[in-house]
């Protein structure tokens, strides 16, 4: 039998029988009570990002009282409905070091990463969402799932490296398809029957791995290491085939509903508002099924191009061409887009927080980390820029807070966020954004 | 018993679909005869091998040419978007990862791809053979396909052991779904997987001819040559010609090189290259304000696109004309959705269209593409239009705003009513003029067109002031930038240091590239300017095959390729000569 013994692929025989692989049961996937679902199965806990672009107008979006029951100034008034299930985190700094401050750059790289970029096309290290779904992101489908308001495929805030980005979603139907589509294990099924293909995929890709390894001979540093992502992705796709073989269990908040009608591109405040929540809504049905948990929600890039009707300049350009009013302290224009952004953060959590799961709602079981790219973007500052999370990660985080930082690390917020989800992290960032010190204060 | 299959079975094999259409024409030949170079001596005659990222529209020419369009246009490529690097996203795959979401992307087409392939409609044209059952192994028909798909995802012949390999996948998964064709299509799917596929790796070889230097590979050199000028993969000619060792020898490979240049194909290749010099993957997300622009639809802006491509292609590929010319000619292509923009009466379809001699439009600078992707959604951008210019058609780098900007004399004043007005606030702030003052000279001589690239003569009641200044050349209206551009120096260079660039597949070096790529100048030159003699120049060139092993130092020191016109002592020299202007002006 020769070809059998050149089948070095073959792990084991299929026989039609159906495979199961246990899945380790981690104290990070159940929540603080150990509550579950109806069905018995834990609660997962999910960790997810949500982005906003050019930050804030000071003097009307920073509360004066700190703690709970902070009052909610102009830009931010809209937040009420939703105050007891977030913290807002201001005075806290990103330091660029010897960097350069790289207007709508540096910010949001620093607050994803821990590390101040050196250039526009510098990227470095990886971002908090991968790093957080390395851990918690390996029992679903979809190892993390991004998607982006603006329509535009280029705008994401996640990578693996700075050459690897995770393309966003930028079409709800398309996000449809993807998440609920041919592949879809609907877990509340009745039957389940594994695909014997799945088996001989998994199998096949044992060969793929040896065959290409040769390839590597006579490449340079980069060009391994990008070979080697190449493979850690084919063994995460061998971990993804385990899962098709494993009856998922029930969730009975997962409910698929129909596909949604694609929309036009553009950037019109309204038209991005729409795509917003009806992304929106299609994440956390992919939460509910439990298809990732790890989610990345953009609401607009850091250049925020969005318009506002009647107006001829774009997010961006207002911010830097429109005089600061006196009396209502703000550039008024400028701040009708953040408070667009502020109403669409709060649809957001209150969508969260709606969306009922066991005895509470998939915002009880998650921590959301919301940041931007500047504080005052006027001029491109970055010092005190604001931060807000969500959710209580399964009863471990106390919200409704207002924290000033008094000007330490804003990587704090991020770290505290790692450690939320189970990685054992001594400390975070690098130079001045290093930090070993958890905000403490949010922590139940 | 598995056979491995042999050039018999090969020639069994359909044509895939898109060769049949592209016939050899001896008559296209002829256009680059006498166009062979001289052989010039010149150090660091090489490039760089690089393992490139097979982009979106490489992987659907891919799947095209294996199985056919419709195949290939029933998904959606899974690649990654490329970061532009040094001007072109082609760049950006030199350099480009795959992270584990796009894996499962990629695996996910794979499955559509080979479950059509094997399907009842495709099957019995797209393999070689039938199995003696359906519903068990056939090693010798798997073996037949896939060596023959093999080869052409691969890019080179498969060796035994790894043919061997695949028909085992095969025969293992119909013994598991008792099935010839779903096993078929589960080894045609570890094929699709594989990083070979996905990445194109230049592999290279000792040079026999010349101890001590390295060349591609014949097959890397194939797909080097086709992916150059054809943005796809090898076809089974080309395969055929680096299997016989003819693209390494000079008569062979100018042979293959012409056919390449002589085939229909070149079109969509050399469209590929433009709509990635020109930034239009900008369309992809483009949109005006229909509240402002209520003639500008989806439809409008992908014409735009279209319209500057179809220029492109007939001046330098049908009418063979002088690159430069493409920045004054009158000759264009409309289209009904284009016509109120540009205040035409529509026609059906696209039909040629010159610009009457009075008209302001000459040049792709006053096409609709330029002006509206340079534009905001809701107004003109005089500093996007030159930045564009700059960055895009003259190789030139516009440097990053300074962070630190006092932007207090730049909120709105009520009173001005044009751009030129709005902006003059950076001439006078030497830490804005450094900037505004490459971009702005050149970007306010075309603000007689809206945001949506349509004609006016004045904004908000104020007649419009368009003269200009583009690197010492002055000028007071639009003909006069379109020549400026035509005549600027870096103009033909920009072109050659790209083409080299993406046909090399990645960005080139100040520090190796200089000499070569001034070589490559010249001749253009004396080709007088014309597009398939340099692209001929340089798909036969010795750098375009040789190898220069040595690591690059790191791919930021790489990129110091741009001419860049602004070091401080320049900025200087500009922000003084300007300042010095609008004084005496005053």
């Amino acid at each position: 039998m020769s070809k059998m013994s050149r089948r070095r692929f073959l792990k084991g025989t299929l026989n039609g029988g159906a495979i199961t692989v246990g899945l380790p049961l981690l104290n990070v996937f159940l929540n603080e009570n150990g509550s579950a679902l109806a069905s018995g199965a834990p609660i997962p806990l999910r960790f997810g990002t949500w982005s906003w672009g050019l930050g804030m107008s000071k003097e009307i979006f920073v509360p004066k009282k700190t703690g709970p029951n902070f009052d909610l100034p102009p830009e931010i008034a809209s937040l009420a409905p939703v105050q007891k299930h977030i913290n807002l985190y201001t005075n806290y700094n990103v330091f660029k070091d010897d960097a350069p401050n790289l207007c709508h750059h540096s910010g949001w790289v620093v607050l994803r990463s821990g590390i101040a970029p050196m250039t526009r096309a510098n990227r470095p290290g990886e971002t908090i969402d991968v790093s957080v779904a390395r851990k918690i992101g390996n029992a679903t489908r979809f190892r993390s799932l991004s998607a982006t308001a603006t329509g535009d495929v280029r705008d994401s805030f996640s990578y693996e490296g700075g050459n690897s980005v995770n393309s966003p979603e930028w079409s709800p139907l398309r996000f449809y398809e993807r998440l609920f589509g041919e592949d879809f294990q609907d877990p509340n099924a009745q039957t389940f029957k594994p695909d014997p293909r799945v088996m001989v995929r998994k199998s096949a890709l044992s060969a793929v791995q040896e065959d290409a390894k040769k390839l590597q001979k006579n490449l340079g540093m980069e060009d391994r290491a990008r070979l080697d992502q190449y493979f850690t992705g084919l063994r995460d796709l061998e971990r993804r085939f385990d899962l098709q073989l494993t009856k998922p269990d029930p969730r009975e908040a997962c409910i698929v509903g129909g596909a949604p009608s694609d929309l036009p591109s553009g950037l019109d405040a309204d038209l991005v508002q729409k795509r917003h929540r009806m992304m929106t809504d299609l994440m956390l049905m992919a939460l509910a099924c439990d298809q990732t948990r790890v989610f990345n929600m953009f609401y607009a890039s850091a250049f925020s191009a969005t318009t506002k009707p009647g107006y001829d300049k774009p997010h961006h350009t207002a911010t830097h061409e429109e005089a600061v009013d006196p009396a209502q302290k703000c550039q008024p224009n400028t701040s009708w887009y953040t408070r667009r952004a502020m109403e669409e953060w709060g649809y957001y959590v209150q969508a969260l927080a709606n969306f009922k799961e066991g005895d509470g709602s998939l915002l009880d079981n998650s921590f959301i980390y919301a940041t931007t790219d500047q504080s005052f973007a006027k001029i491109h500052g970055i010092d005190g820029i604001p931060m807000f999370s969500a959710g209580t990660a399964g009863g471990r985080v106390k919200t409704g807070i207002h924290l000033d930082g008094n000007d330490s690390p804003a990587c704090r917020l991020g770290l505290t966020a790692q450690r939320l989800m189970g990685l054992d992290l001594e400390s975070w960032g690098t130079k001045s954004n290093n930090t070993s010190s958890e905000i403490s204060e949010i922590l139940v | 018993m598995f056979t491995p299959i042999n050039s018999t079975l090969r020639a069994l094999l359909p044509e895939p679909k898109l060769l049949k259409a592209a016939a050899f024409s001896l008559a296209a030949l002829s256009l680059f005869a006498g166009c062979q170079p001289e052989v010039v001596e010149i150090e660091n005659n090489a490039s760089v091998a690089r393992t490139r990222l097979l982009t979106g529209e490489q992987y659907a020419n891919t799947i095209a040419q294996a199985f056919g369009e419709d195949i290939s246009e029933s998904i959606l490529p899974p690649m990654p978007l490329m970061a532009r690097t040094d001007g072109l996203l082609a760049s950006g795959a030199a350099f480009a990862g795959v992270t584990s979401d796009q894996i499962s992307q990629i695996q996910l087409s794979a499955a559509s791809v080979a479950s059509q392939v094997v399907d009842e409609e495709h099957r019995d044209f797209l393999l070689p053979c039938k199995p003696e059952s359906e519903t068990s192994v056939d090693p010798v028909c798997a073996g037949q396909f896939l060596a023959e798909a093999g080869e052409l995802l691969y890019r080179r012949p498969l060796t035994e052991s790894r043919l061997a390999e695949l028909v085992d996948i095969a025969d293992y998964a119909a013994q598991q779904t008792e099935n010839f064709y779903d096993g078929l299509a589960l080894a045609l799917e570890a094929i699709l997987l594989s990083p070979e596929v996905v990445f194109v790796v230049d592999q290279y070889e000792p040079d026999p001819y010349n101890p001590g230097s390295q060349r591609l590979d014949s097959y890397s050199l194939a797909s080097r040559l086709s992916f150059f000028l054809w943005n796809a993969p090898p076809d089974p000619a080309l395969l055929a010609a680096a299997k016989n060792g003819d693209l390494h020898s000079e008569e062979g490979l100018e042979k293959a090189v012409n056919r390449l240049l002589g085939s229909p194909r070149l079109e969509a290749g050399m469209r590929a290259f433009f709509d990635d010099m020109l930034a239009f993957d900008d369309f992809n997300s483009l949109a005006k304000d229909p509240l402002v622009y209520p003639m500008v639809t989806g439809a409008t802006l992908a014409d735009a696109r279209e319209q500057t491509l179809r220029t492109i292609i007939d001046h330098l590929l049908t009418q063979d004309a002088d690159y430069r010319d493409l920045f004054v000619t009158k000759k264009t292509f409309m289209s009904m959705p284009l016509a109120p923009v540009y205040g035409i009466p529509a026609s059906d379809g696209w039909v040629p269209y010159e610009f009457p001699a009075e008209s302001p439009r000459m040049g792709l600078l006053t096409h609709v593409s330029f002006l509206a992707a340079n534009s905001h959604s809701v107004r003109s951008s005089p500093t996007l239009r030159g930045k564009a210019l700059r960055e895009l058609m003259l190789c030139q780098n516009v440097p990053e705003p300074p962070p630190d900007v006092d932007f207090l004399g730049l909120e709105e004043d009520e009173n001005a009513k044009t751009a030129r007005e709005r902006l003059n606030v950076h001439n006078k702030n030497p830490s804005c003029a450094g900037c505004h003052l490459i971009t702005d000279p050149m970007g306010l001589s075309l603000e007689n067109f809206d945001g949506a690239g349509r004609f006016r003569e004045t904004e908000n009641g104020a007649i419009l002031d368009i003269a200009g200044e583009l690197d010492g050349v002055f000028y007071d209206d639009i003909s006069g930038l379109a020549t400026a551009m035509r005549n600027h120096p870096k103009l033909s260079s920009c072109l050659v240091n790209r083409l080299y660039a993406y046909g090399t597949g990645g960005p080139v070096s100040l520090r190796d590239d200089r000499d070569i790529l001034k070589e490559f100048e010249n001749r253009f030159v004396e080709a007088q300017y014309k597009l398939p003699a340099l692209l001929k120049d340089l798909a036969t060139s010795t750098a375009f095959s040789a190898i220069r092993t040595q690591e690059p130092e790191n791919k930021e020191a790489e990129l110091a390729s741009t001419d860049n016109p602004t070091t401080p002592e320049q900025i200087d020299t500009i922000v003084q000569n300007t300042l010095a202007s609008t004084e005496s002006e005053q």
